[in-house]
């Protein structure tokens, strides 16, 4: 398994390894939080949650806007910890590991957990250079590694075809959709073991969004993914698990078919066929 | 009610027009003069002599001296304020606390509320006898004191403009990057001066214009010595510091010598009306980039 301590450089092919390290060891979550609070200034946004997500699975977090589902996904990168006023309390663990440790390098933390943000957020760079971005800054400059990283992670995007002919060209001349998976090979191409996903199919088309969860599907074989959605049709179709947010709590957490069918809490099924959020 | 708008209505367009006709008056005036001196001065010569000598009994009308006078303060002046006020800009958008940029930048643009003259004496009371001690044999007036002062007149414009273009990348690309797990340095330096670029462009060129078109720092320190040379350490002698003898000067209205001033006063017009023209066609690029 991968550590926050990585010794040797992150490299594209790691995940193939976890999956066989994973093998041994399958009843350990992934990632798993321990009565998390969050603050920003005076106000608690999220409230003593506990929650163990498995490997190799997807999970949905679901809620109205402002129930801190977003705000929870981005503990697990620390991408909260630019917000001045942000504070937390509890334990935030990835392979049993706080991820808020003392020890922890941020930036390698971020390789092993990758994000695919709402909008799609290519660099003003050709479609080569923001797949490759994640490896030039770990100083790879082998035209060789960078090749190979490029294709196989367009590849696992399922872009490769689609693009292959004009790597050159600046991404942000490519669709919505395109341009969104050009952003899912990039956080790809560093070797992550697991993926963020913030809502990441809200900016795009029903064909790319379709075309999204696709993929969702395929990455889930080698990728732990925890993906927000505000869609319910999406959530239900993509994970396995999903999560459902109010107000900062977690109010159920479950089987994305139980939660969908036959929901233990009321305010689930009241946001679920739509009466409230 | 009618009656007052109207000539509220009038105010404001006459100050718009007497604007407009005050810079057409000016172009005249550049033009016309420079028209009379180009009958007496062939613009071959004019842009291709090497000596400028109007005043002297040999006389010799090369613009080119005072063109590379007035270059190498700039381009000095550019080599400290691009570097420094780039540094800066990065400085205060990605690492300063907020509270601190709002006080510091403000603090900043002080130092181009600073009256030139004030540059120029610093310059050539202060910094010209520092510099006689690492370089002995560098001239009383030189190149490179004025410079080197000119730069520190134009950090601000650098540092303003940058840091506003490096603020405008959107938070998406920050987050794209650092969720990438790069540092804040590798985020500066390899998606936001990137994306900044033409913004950051924009202010060196028109730090760049800012410079050129500086008289008192040069005319006080430089000298007036019209020097074709890239000697930093030598006289020299710009545009400027050109127009600024010639006006303040005993030489009789209506002489050729008279009339040089409005040629060189041309040609620095037309340096800084490109220069503004290319930072305003980039900063219009840029715009539709982002919007």
């Amino acid at each position: 398994m991968s550590t926050l301590t990585m010794e040797k450089k992150t490299h594209f092919a790691e995940p193939i390894k976890n999956m066989s390290d994973s093998k041994k060891k399958p009843s350990i979550a992934k990632i798993s939080t321990n009565n998390v609070n969050v603050f920003y200034g005076d106000n608690k946004v999220i409230k003593d949650v506990s929650i163990e997500i498995q490997e190799k699975s997807v999970t949905a977090f679901i809620g109205p806007s402002g129930c801190g589902k977003s705000t929870f996904l981005r503990l697990f990168n620390r991408m909260n910890d630019y917000i001045e006023t942000f504070r937390k309390e509890g334990d935030i663990c990835i392979d049993g590991k706080d991820i808020y440790g003392k020890k922890v390098m941020v930036e390698e933390l971020r390789k092993m957990v990758g994000m695919v943000f709402q909008k799609p957020n290519p660099f003003p760079k050709s479609i080569y250079e923001n797949v490759a971005f994640g490896l030039r800054i770990q100083g790879i400059k082998k035209r060789a590694v960078l090749d190979e990283a490029v294709e196989h992670s367009l590849r696992q995007a399922a872009l490769w075809e689609e693009v292959k002919d004009q790597l050159n060209k600046s991404a942000l001349a490519l669709s919505g959709g395109q341009q969104q998976r050009v952003c899912i090979a990039r956080a790809l191409a560093v070797g992550p073991s697991v993926l963020l996903m913030d809502e990441p199919a809200s900016a795009l088309d029903p064909i790319a969004t379709s075309k999204v969860e696709e993929l969702i599907h395929q990455l889930k074989e080698k990728y732990t993914i925890v993906i927000v959605t505000h869609n319910m049709q999406q959530a239900g179709r993509v994970s396995d698990k999903t999560a459902f947010f109010y107000l900062g709590n977690l109010v159920e957490f479950d089987k994305t078919k139980k939660i969908f069918t036959n929901p233990k809490q009321e305010l689930t099924e009241r946001y679920i066929t739509g009466r409230f959020g | 009610m009618k009656i007052s708008e109207k000539i509220i209505e009038g105010g404001l367009f006459s100050s718009a027009v007497i604007t407009i006709l005050t810079t057409i008056g000016i172009i005249w005036v550049l033009l016309s003069q420079s028209l009379v001196f180009f009958k007496d001065v062939s613009i071959w010569e004019f842009l291709t002599s090497t000596e400028w000598t109007p005043l002297f009994t040999k006389k010799s009308y090369g613009i080119l001296p005072l063109i590379s006078g007035t270059m190498l303060t700039t381009l000095i002046a550019v080599a400290i304020a691009l570097p420094l006020g780039l540094c800066i800009a990065i400085y205060l958008s990605e690492y300063a606390p907020r509270k601190f940029r709002d006080i510091f930048k403000p603090m900043l643009e002080v130092l181009a509320a600073v009256p030139t003259v004030v540059y120029g004496f610093f310059a050539l009371t202060v910094v010209t006898p520092f510099l006689k001690n690492i370089f002995p044999e560098i001239d009383t007036f030189n190149a490179l004191s004025a410079g080197l002062v000119m730069g520190v007149m134009i950090i601000p414009m650098v540092s303003s403009l940058s840091e506003d273009a490096l603020f405008a990348v959107p938070k998406s690309l920050r987050e794209a990057s650092y969720g990438m797990g790069a540092t804040r340095l590798q985020t500066s330096f390899k998606v936001l001066v990137p994306a900044a670029s033409s913004g950051i462009i924009v202010s060196v060129i028109l730090a760049f214009a800012r410079a050129i078109g500086e008289t008192m720092i040069v005319a006080i320190a430089a000298g007036q010595m019209p020097n074709l040379t890239a000697n930093p350490l030598a006289a020299v002698e710009t545009i400027t510091a050109y127009i600024v003898q010639v006006s303040l000067g005993d030489v009789a209205h209506g002489s050729i010598e008279y009339r040089t001033i409005f040629a060189a006063g041309l040609t620095l017009f037309a340096m800084t009306f490109v220069l503004n023209n290319v930072s305003f066609f980039i900063r219009k690029k840029y715009q539709e980039k982002y919007d």
